[in-house]
């Protein structure tokens, strides 16, 4: 038990560190579909759900799992494909202008 | 363990892959170049995840799993075509779902496993439930404010932030309790209700002109939740995605705090508005001019540079595709014309850039504040739609001003200034603006979207052939 929660620390540490650094690097321009995918990235929480329906240890937990799933999922479905949708408007002026 | 501990060990390696593939969606991110490759490698890695999960050997049913999935979908789908003008509050309110998910799963782990749960657990636990209601009821009630569903006003009472302070101790009290008593299970709902309620009181005094840092902050609680349920479960792919994800939303909360003068104390418990509309009180008649379209389209079109400065009217008013037509019809003559972007333009982080880039303006166009503000005293005019308090010169001048200190866009150094407002009535944090009173100055009274439609009429009219 101790161990794991060092080694979760230091997960968590470096893993903060990364994102800090990557994210520092973004331009205010993106900043709403960085919004919006770090969204979806962070629904990735539907895999501890998944498992918790799946194991079906008490009805209490299945049915609080299957919402967890349901609410998850349409972040994951919603966030990556609205990020696209932003993404795919942005476009450069370089090859039309005089 | 002593079963298939193969299948285990190829599910790690699958959620290392996935964690990779997050941290390179992020790294893409940084261009839009590269931008959408980040997506395609934050949808892969999710792919890997959920399908390397499926294979994990204590699951026993999938019947459940699939309608859950299947139901996302479909109420995901929806939520991943809204119109861009109503980002901001779809942004929110996934927020609330993300915070849903964690807050049931940590609801279910903790009554699974009480009352034998070890004090680190039980820690974490409390965090996970407690960081999860706040978020899922405070981003249920920005989107609510957002959408205008709620009062968009601050509502504020005397003892409100000691009100909101002591509540969020007796969550802590609680959460200790249950850490050193995790037996007592009629604790919890107690711990859970506290944190549903703190989330809902703790939007209450926050106005719309302080929801991208709201917003922003809420983000950053529901990766931080995330984290601790990748704790409670001993998942580091959880504990890496929360991780990345609540760092992300603290570094905008800073840039957005940072870009109005504040703390992050003072947005939470600052109630904005409040301050501001004693503050409007005592301002003498002054004259501002105003003029039609087609002297303004006339001044325009003898312009060599001119940048716009849009704001959250431009967005009210879906004036967006006509600025996009004034755009043109400017280009097309030889006029250089560039978008200037506060920080807090919008509802929410980079805002405007998206509804910019909907209305096919190319990004490079669009530049953030420091990079442009040193061009106004160069630019002949500076057309501003739909923002006020980002631009007002008190901001830099007026000790007295409530916003003063905070950076603005220097609108009032370009030679000639043009505000389309639709009257003279303060903006939304009820400041008076002494840009609409400089010599230099022309206000042109309308809607955004019709002035603007009439502006590009004017000039196609004038001979742009």
């Amino acid at each position: 038990m101790g161990s794991k929660l060092i080694d979760g620390l230091f997960i968590f540490m470096l893993a903060g560190f990364i994102g800090f650094e990557v994210i520092r690097r973004i331009s205010p321009l993106l900043h709403t579909p960085l919004m919006s995918l770090t969204n979806a990235l962070d629904a990735i929480a539907v895999v501890g759900a998944i498992v918790l329906v799946g194991e079906h240890k008490s009805t209490l937990s299945t049915i609080l799992g299957t919402l967890a799933v349901v609410a998850a999922t349409s972040n994951v479905v919603g966030g990556f494909l609205i990020t696209d949708r932003m993404l795919k408007m942005f476009k450069s002026s370089r090859p039309a202008k005089p | 363990m002593n079963t298939l501990p193969v299948t285990q060990n190829v599910i790690e390696v699958i959620y290392l892959i996935a964690s990779v593939l997050f941290i390179l969606s992020l790294k893409w991110m940084s261009s839009p170049t590269t931008a959408r490759h980040g997506v395609w490698a934050g949808e892969l890695g999710m792919v890997l995840a959920i399908g390397g999960t499926l294979l994990h050997r204590g699951i026993v049913d999938y019947k459940w799993i699939a309608i859950a999935l299947v139901l996302g979908t479909v109420i995901g789908i929806p939520l991943g075509m809204v119109q861009m003008t109503a980002v901001p509050q779809r942004t929110a309110l996934s927020h609330a779902f993300g915070a849903f998910c964690v807050t049931l799963v940590g609801t279910a782990e903790f009554y699974l496993r009480t009352p034998n749960v070890p004090r680190f657990m039980m820690s974490v636990l409390s965090i996970e439930v407690i960081l999860g209601s706040l978020t899922f009821t405070g981003s249920l009630m920005a989107a609510g404010k957002l959408q205008e569903l709620l009062p968009q006003r601050p509502l504020t009472y005397k003892g409100q932030n000691f009100a909101n302070l002591a509540l969020l101790a007796v969550g802590v009290a609680i959460a200790v309790y249950l850490v050193l008593h995790p037996e007592a299970k009629n604790f919890f709902p107690a711990m859970l209700g506290i944190g549903l309620l703190a989330g809902v009181l703790m939007i209450i005094p926050i106005g719309g002109a302080d929801m991208p840092t709201v917003i922003s902050l809420l983000n950053s609680y529901a990766g931080l939740s995330a984290a601790a349920m990748g704790f409670v479960l001993d998942s580091k792919l959880l504990i890496i995605a929360g991780a990345l994800d609540g760092s992300s939303g603290f570094i905008l909360s800073v840039i957005m705090s940072k870009a109005m003068n504040r703390s992050f104390a003072n947005v939470v418990f600052g109630a904005f508005g409040q301050v501001q509309a004693a503050a409007a009180a005592g301002t003498e008649a002054k004259t501002a001019r105003s003029a039609t379209a087609e002297e303004a389209a006339a001044i325009l079109s003898a312009a060599n540079k001119v940048i716009i400065v849009p704001g959250y009217g431009m967005a009210v008013a879906q004036a967006q595709h006509k600025v996009r037509e004034l755009y043109d019809a400017l280009t097309k003559r030889g006029v250089d014309v560039r978008f200037a972007i506060h920080p807090v333009a919008g509802r929410m982080p980079g805002h405007m850039n998206v509804l910019l880039a909907e209305a096919d303006i190319p990004y490079d166009r669009l530049l953030d504040m420091e990079e442009i503000n040193s061009d106004f005293p160069q630019t002949d005019v500076a057309l501003v739609i739909g923002a006020n308090d980002v631009t007002n010169p008190a901001a830099r001048s007026d000790a007295s001003s409530p916003i003063y200190g905070m950076p603005i866009l220097d609108v009032d150094k370009a030679r000639t200034v043009m505000v389309i407002k639709r009257g003279m009535s303060p903006g939304f944090a009820g400041i008076d603006n002494p840009l609409y009173y400089l010599d230099r100055t022309l206000m042109l009274f309308g809607d955004a979207k019709n002035f603007v439609g009439s502006i590009v009429r004017e000039l196609g009219g004038g001979g742009g052939h």
